[in-house]
């Protein structure tokens, strides 16, 4: 399992592979949206949290269809469904490194561009905390959507529709556990949810996705 | 030693049934060519013995994880070299020494070479190199042969005869004569009658 972890990494990094992809446009949405809002310092401080959660959830959800379309493609995704690997652990694998190519990237970079949107500074520790915390089940979730979608041709406009309701929850405590902590107030609640719905997700999702691509493969 | 067996076995293709009453049993060292026009469902029957479809009815019988099968695509990565391909299925299959895998597909000099730079030929030879790092009894190819020359061909005839004398077995669905002793199972005959389906798919249940 670990063979398709560093496959799928190295994939990542070769040319054509989508790394950056997620953290470049993330970039440019928290650099975009100062210019948009106009120069109100107490204003970008009030949305920062918010505006860098959906930059987040939407880089995330950028690179999702890759995850097994290319591999449905040249074939590999047949090849790995009949290896002594069991497809559970291959989805894992391949969720786990669509987070270390897109949400760990995200995480690191995120305090350095909060600085762009005027957030207050106690809210620099809760931005790494609720991102580490949230883009797991954001990489976990899509890795289910886009094994729904594998096998379709340009499934990624129906992969978007299908993920982006599953996403709420996510984003709505990550930002409230962000926001809450950005003003210094107690956010226990939405962190736990958060949390919670992420632990969920990473333990459940990849049988469900892996029973998924099993019926997609037939 | 017989090492799978079919019993009656019928399979769908895109919910309809294309094959019926097929049996054969497939014992090590023999190698079993799939033959039959178009269509009658070869690649079918392959996905179906290798796991990657259920069968409609019958039986296949065999040592759990015996296939390994070889498709039309090679489930090749363009953008890693012709080891690192290899190296990664052999990694996923527990072996740990590609070297016999490049030298019976000819593959040495090629070894730092990306994937996308190979010739069609080229890329085949690495895709059936794989076939040497699953260590599986049984191999399940679907036109292994496409786009080899001669040369290769032979190459791939040679890696199945020692595939054989080492208690494997083949079953290859071609068109063209490999020159190595194999029996043949046309599907011709085995072409499933129109059936009702409705009340199996359970998509629709």
């Amino acid at each position: 399992m670990i063979a398709i972890l560093i496959r799928d990494m190295r994939l990542a990094m070769r040319a054509g592979g989508g790394f950056g992809l997620g953290l470049a446009f993330f970039l440019i949405v928290v650099v975009l949206v100062p210019f948009g809002v106009g120069p109100e310092s107490e204003l970008l401080g009030k949305i920062a949290p918010g505006i860098l959660w959906v930059g987040a959830l939407l880089a995330c959800l950028l690179s999702l269809d890759r995850i097994f379309a290319l591999d449905f493609e040249d074939g590999s995704l047949d090849l790995l469904a009949t290896a002594p690997v069991p497809l559970e652990g291959v989805v894992a694998m391949k969720a786990l490194a669509h987070w270390l190519t897109t949400g760990l990237p995200l995480t690191i970079a995120a305090p350095f561009l909060a600085v762009l949107l005027h957030m207050p500074e106690a809210g620099f520790s809760w931005l790494v905390i609720t991102l580490a915390l949230g883009t797991p089940a954001l990489s976990f979730i899509g890795t289910f959507g886009a094994a729904l979608t594998v096998g379709l041709k340009r499934g990624g406009l129906l992969l978007s529709l299908l993920v982006l309701p599953l996403y709420m929850p996510t984003l709505i405590f990550g930002a409230e556990a962000l926001r809450r902590g950005a003003l210094g107030q107690d956010n226990l609640t939405p962190l736990l949810m958060l949390a919670g719905i992420t632990a969920g997700v990473v333990a459940l999702l990849p049988f469900v996705a892996a029973a998924t691509i099993r019926i997609n493969l037939r | 030693m017989e090492l799978m067996s079919v019993r009656n076995l019928a399979c769908t293709r895109g919910g309809v049934a294309v094959l019926e009453a097929v049996s054969f049993s497939l014992s090590s060292g023999q190698v079993l060519l799939l033959r039959g026009p178009n269509g009658i469902g070869k690649t079918t029957l392959l996905r179906t013995l290798a796991g990657l479809q259920p069968a409609l009815e019958g039986d296949v019988i065999a040592e759990p994880d015996a296939i390994t099968y070889g498709a039309h695509a090679d489930g090749l990565k363009s953008t890693l070299t012709v080891a690192e391909n290899l190296k990664f299925w052999a990694r996923v299959y527990g072996v740990h020494d590609i070297g016999p895998a490049l030298t019976a597909f000819n593959l040495e000099d090629l070894q730092s070479r990306a994937a996308h730079n190979l010739s069609a030929g080229q890329k085949r030879r690495l895709g059936l190199a794989r076939l040497l790092v699953t260590g599986r009894k049984i191999w399940a190819l679907d036109e292994p042969t496409v786009s080899l020359d001669t040369a290769s061909v032979a190459l791939f005839a040679e890696a199945v005869r020692v595939h054989c004398e080492g208690g494997g077995a083949a079953l290859i669905a071609t068109h063209i004569d490999l020159g190595i002793t194999a029996d043949v199972l046309d599907l011709t005959d085995n072409k499933a009658r129109p059936r009702d389906l409705a009340g199996f798919d359970e998509a629709f249940e």
